[in-house]
């Protein structure tokens, strides 16, 4: 029988993140945990969590509050280590894909990312996570442990605030660091534009297409760049690229501006979870849609009827100028 | 200040061939696995051209590439990529496929890091990609820089500047933002993603000053001797996912807005 805890760690206004509380439904369906929480405020924030946690361990010292490996690492090594878990469940965040494996390593368990599903059957755990960058899905069984399982955001729903059975005395650990790194701050590098918002219901991706000649043999940037923006500002849609439109600001091509890697959908960008998903002068080629696993119904716009979307790759796919079809469309979301 | 860049990048079979896993007795491969043909992996092949950009910055500064693949593709792999800059490659001879333990993968990188003569940490940057397109796990490089004392790791990283010997980095968090953060000096590890940097021209005359150094080091590659043990990938399927696709032609783009709107909205 595995000692499960579930190691989750505060955002910068002190509360737990959709991706904490979605790792603590898939604990809650396991049975009984112990909770562990990093982080600004983490007592406060692991009372509004607890459920049905037995035990409840908290570093909360000012160092831990901004995001950084050798904090955050120290931290997850000493709350693992003080709770002898043998299977660790932590949301796939930034700060926690950063740290964890470094924690994993120090404790000389084990770790796996991005994990989809996981099943417990007897002493028996299994982890269902993607390989080849989506392309194949697989089952991981491990005998090592501790076994820290990271869990993909969005891959279950997020649990409500939950108030305690029984009361759960926390207890508050110290983890000994002095950090090297200063964490300055946030940045958006998009010019007043947003990336992959995760709550938007639809990713919008504009593809190399928009920027190639069109069908009186010139290239037209600012309309496809206004119909675009014009479509996300409208629609409060994700924006997404494919790799070829994003890899031609390096070459030296003409480009959206607005545009950068932070775009990229594919096998070397962000795999979103949208419900829906608009592909429009884009030939969904497999690097690209690999990005697109998580989006469950799919439209493209393209002038090749042959193109990788009609392959299987969408729903339904339009053989029509995206410039035409776009002005249409943002006039009808006036 | 000169730094000692290592850089640890894997093979992947070129990301336009079509994968079909296959079960045999040691657990699952790609069909037909060493006749597809292989690139060296895109995450680290950025992080090996950002390390190519820092060392030209900083006269004195060396690169090594780790590598832990079969050798004979290696060295296939390599015809290309040393055509690109002057690097030093320290081949370990193994499976390069996705469904090894990057747990263990970390343990002989780091072994292998360790035994390089000469390194000297106060100069060390260890560079790598954010996440293969094999295994894609995101967590090899924070866990050799573990094993090898680095406590500060960058994941994601899409921008390295060194202000007064300080190392000021950018790496993708949630949101689509940037995280900057300021590390005091090396030792450091930097999982890259896909930075700014286009691929370097190809130059056959680096191509051939390193070669004649990798053919040697390729012949000498040590075994990397996964065991696997207490690790197992009992199931690999490609997921049922093949749709239907209605293709529309010849309607009016007035029409198609109108029905992609309702699609939207519905």
């Amino acid at each position: 029988m595995e000692k499960t805890l579930v190691l989750l760690h505060t955002e910068a206004d002190g509360s737990l993140g959709r991706a904490a509380r979605e790792c603590l439904t898939l604990a809650a369906s396991l049975g009984k945990f112990d909770l562990a929480v990093s982080g600004a405020g983490a007592s406060a924030a692991a009372k509004s969590a607890e459920g049905s946690a037995e035990r409840i361990l908290c570093i909360e010292a000012d160092e831990f509050a901004a995001p950084r490996s050798s904090t955050d690492s120290a931290a997850a090594e000493v709350l693992i280590r003080t709770s002898g878990a043998t299977l660790v469940l932590a949301p796939g965040t930034s700060r926690w894909s950063r740290a964890l494996p470094m924690a994993a390593a120090r404790l000389n368990g084990v770790i796996d990312t991005h994990a989809v599903g996981l099943e417990v059957a007897g002493d028996s755990v299994q982890v269902k996570r993607w390989f080849y960058r989506q392309r194949i899905e697989g089952v991981v069984a491990r005998t090592r442990r501790p076994w820290i399982v990271v869990v993909e955001p969005g891959a279950f729903t997020a649990a409500e605030a939950t108030l305690a059975q029984a009361t759960v005395e926390t207890e508050l650990l110290e983890a000994a660091i002095t950090p090297r790194t200063t964490v300055e701050g946030t940045i958006s590098t998009a010019v007043g534009e947003q990336t992959i918002r995760p709550d938007a219901a639809l990713l919008f991706v504009a593809g190399a297409g928009w920027t190639k000649k069109q069908k009186d043999g010139q290239v037209h940037i600012a309309d496809a760049a206004d119909r675009i923006q014009t479509f996300v500002h409208k629609a409060k849609c994700s924006l997404g690229s494919s790799k070829s439109l994003v890899d031609q600001a390096g070459e030296g091509e003409a480009v959206l501006p607005f545009l950068t890697h932070l775009h990229q959908v594919g096998q070397t960008g962000s795999t979103p979870r949208h419900k829906k998903g608009l592909a429009t002068c884009c030939h969904g080629e497999e690097p690209h849609v690999v990005g697109w696993r998580f989006i469950n119904e799919r439209r493209a716009v393209n002038l090749d009827p042959n193109c990788g979307w009609a392959r299987g790759k969408a729903d339904v796919l339009y053989v029509a100028d995206a410039f035409e079809v776009m002005k249409e469309l943002n006039a009808l979301l006036d | 200040m000169p730094y000692q860049i290592i850089v640890c990048g894997g093979l992947a079979p070129d990301p336009l061939q079509t994968l079909e896993p296959v079960m045999g007795p040691a657990g699952p491969a790609l069909k037909n696995e060493m006749m597809l043909p292989a690139v060296f992996d895109p995450w680290a092949a950025h992080a090996l051209y950002e390390a190519a950009h820092l060392a030209k910055q900083f006269p004195g500064s060396s690169i090594r590439v780790v590598t832990l693949a079969p050798k004979a593709k290696l060295q296939q792999v390599m015809m290309t990529v040393a055509q690109k800059l002057h690097f030093e490659l320290i081949p370990i001879d193994g499976p390069g496929g996705g469904f090894t333990d990057a747990v263990e993968v970390s343990e002989v990188l780091a072994q292998t890091i360790s035994a390089i003569p000469g390194i000297d940490k106060s100069q060390l940057l260890l560079f790598g990609g954010w996440e293969s397109a094999t295994r894609g796990s995101g967590c090899v490089i924070p866990m050799v820089a573990a094993r090898l004392g680095i406590e500060d790791c960058f994941l994601a990283v899409d921008e390295l500047k060194i202000e007064d010997g300080a190392l000021v980095i950018k790496e993708r968090v949630e949101g689509g933002l940037l995280q900057v953060s300021r590390c005091a000096a090396p030792p450091a590890a930097l999982a890259w993603a896909t930075g700014s940097l286009p691929e370097p021209p190809n130059h056959p005359q680096t191509g051939m000053a390193n070669m004649r150094a990798m053919m040697p080091a390729l012949q000498r590659a040590k075994p990397a001797g996964l065991k696997g043990e207490g690790f197992s990938v009992p199931q690999a399927s490609l997921p049922a996912q093949q749709r239907q696709t209605q293709v529309v032609k010849d309607k009016p783009a007035a029409e198609i807005a109108r029905e992609l709107l309702e699609w939207i909205k519905g």
